[in-house]
């Protein structure tokens, strides 16, 4: 029984690491239609360039990872204004092919600048504490501080999209980019301002993930299929969903790693499929028209 | 005689390869209420998608204010005050009526048009404002983009095919709200389909027929057989 609810609570927290990942892959997506093959590998960039600030420094990895935030959100707004508004257009092909070969690159860069070794940012000793609920039942304290974040992101970039101008500003040039212009607007910014956002979430997940376990720079494409994974479970047009499609599929890992170590990708992985036979849309979608 | 508001001279579109406007002279003055007629695939959207912008023209052709605009992007032609209701209204869907109107103010441009404004001038809106812009009838939806486009307080407001879809008595009352927008100094150009509704609502009329003016004429001068003349090159 309560090594039920500990695969339960264990399975949420996963989940919650993985909102973090899928939260940047639905803003791109849902504001530009656009898939950001390398997601997975600039989550791994991120890990590896807040391990090189906060060893290169010698500072706090918690103060190395907030330094970083910023630079991700103008690395990603350049990244955006310059190369990816290029690729966008009626075709899909474009973006992904020079996403794909962004993914190539930034794999490679790693591996000759880092070696294949996994590497792992000192947490300051949070990754081995936990808090005893019961007998039992112990969470630790970074797995909740990062579903913690993931929560509040969530509902920051919910309260964002329906509450400020510049989320009145993602909904419309996603809806209809032409009349947008007409409007005033200029999409290549809009577009610009969503991607560094979503970088922004980007460095954040790097860095957690580089807490909560290691990093070696090929792990980036499985990263990648977690985030999509989730966003698609949980079905466009709403953060909460992406968030409550991530914990699904956390939930999910943990109960096939319970039954065996070798089952838990490929338990979320079914569940995924599952969900692309029964409900394509997405468990929880609200995109409109 | 003063510059006219707009003014194009001898203005060609494309679509890819295909050429949609073949030299096409046309003015609007300051409170002026033009309108454009002709047949389907006459060249009138591409017309007005050239003057916003979302089609390019050579910058000299295209002139607003006495300044050059064509070619510009189509950001900088609205905060420059030309607004479009485009044709088929073309509202957000994922946004609420009022939303889709405060879209039109990111023009940032000043004027007597605010939310307020545009809710006196179609109450019902006001009684909709939370309800997702798709969900109205057509002619409520057509309120919203006239409104969306009057909320970027332009000088110039283009229309696209405002009937289009409509019941005629809606169009009626679309139409009759025209005359109390341009009380405030606006002038307007309306691409119609309806003949007999362009005729009364304009001072001036211009007939596009692939992709030339074949026949520009005071409203109320012309006659029925000069318009079916320049509208069938009969």
């Amino acid at each position: 029984m309560w090594s039920w609810i500990d695969t339960l609570v264990q399975g949420l927290l996963l989940g919650g690491l993985y909102g973090l990942f899928a939260l940047g892959q639905a803003l791109i997506f849902g504001v530009m239609r656009l898939t950001n093959t390398a997601h997975g590998d600039f989550i791994v960039l991120g890990a590896f360039m807040a391990f090189l600030v906060a060893t290169g420094l010698g500072i706090n990895p918690f103060v190395a990872g907030a330094l970083l935030l910023p630079l991700a959100f103008g690395f990603g707004y350049a990244l955006q204004r310059f190369p990816l508004n290029g690729t966008l257009g009626k075709d899909p092909l474009p973006s992904l092919v020079v996403t794909f070969g962004l993914a190539i690159v930034i794999q490679n860069a790693l591996q000759q600048g880092f070696t294949a070794d996994p590497r792992s940012i000192d947490s300051m000793g949070l990754n081995i504490q936990g808090v005893a609920l019961t007998e039992q039942l112990s969470i630790g304290v970074l797995p909740l501080l990062i579903f913690v974040l993931a929560l509040a992101c969530t509902a920051g970039l919910q309260w964002m999209s329906q509450r400020t101008a510049l989320g009145r500003a993602f909904r419309a040039v996603s809806d209809d980019r032409e009349v947008a212009q007409l409007m005033g607007l200029r999409a290549s910014h809009v577009y610009a301002m969503a991607t560094g956002m979503a970088f922004v979430l980007i460095a954040l997940a790097g860095t957690l993930q580089g807490m909560r376990t290691t990093v070696s720079p090929s792990d980036g494409p499985a990263l990648l299929l977690f985030a999509f994974e989730a966003v698609i479970i949980g079905g466009m047009g709403s953060f909460w969903g992406t968030f409550a499609g991530a914990l699904i599929l956390g939930v999910t890992q943990s109960i096939g790693f319970r039954f065996n170590p070798g089952w838990g990708i490929w338990f979320g992985h079914l569940v995924f499929l599952a969900v692309l036979v029964w409900r394509p849309q997405g468990l929880f979608p609200k995109t409109k028209g | 005689m003063s510059t006219p508001l707009l003014q194009t001279h001898g203005l060609k579109s494309w679509y890819g390869d295909f050429q949609a406007l073949y030299g096409i002279d046309f003015e609007v003055r300051e409170g002026e209420m033009v309108a454009i007629i002709g047949a389907n695939g006459a060249g009138k959207s591409t017309f007005l998608k050239t003057l916003t912008g979302l089609l390019k023209a050579p910058a000299e052709s295209v002139r607003f204010e006495g300044r050059a605009i064509g070619g510009l992007p189509p950001g900088e032609i609205a905060r420059a005050g030309i607004a479009m209701v485009p044709e088929g209204r073309r509202l957000f869907p994922s946004l609420t009526v009022e939303e889709n109107l405060l879209m039109g103010a990111n023009t940032r441009r000043h004027g007597p048009w605010s939310l307020e404004r545009v809710f006196s001038l179609f109450p019902i809106l006001k009684e909709r404002r939370h309800h997702g812009g798709t969900e109205l009838s057509g002619g409520q939806q057509q309120m919203v983009a006239i409104g969306r486009a009057l909320m970027s307080n332009p000088r110039l407001l283009l229309c696209d095919e405002l009937s289009l879809g409509l019941a005629p008595i809606v169009i009626r009352e679309i139409y009759a709200a025209l005359p109390r927008i341009c009380a405030e100094g606006l002038t307007a150009v309306i691409v119609e389909q309806d003949v007999g509704m362009a005729q009364q609502a304009s001072q001036r009329l211009y007939c596009f027929q692939e992709g030339r003016v074949s026949l520009s004429a005071a409203s109320d001068a012309v006659t029925r057989d000069q318009i079916s003349q320049a509208y069938f090159g009969l």
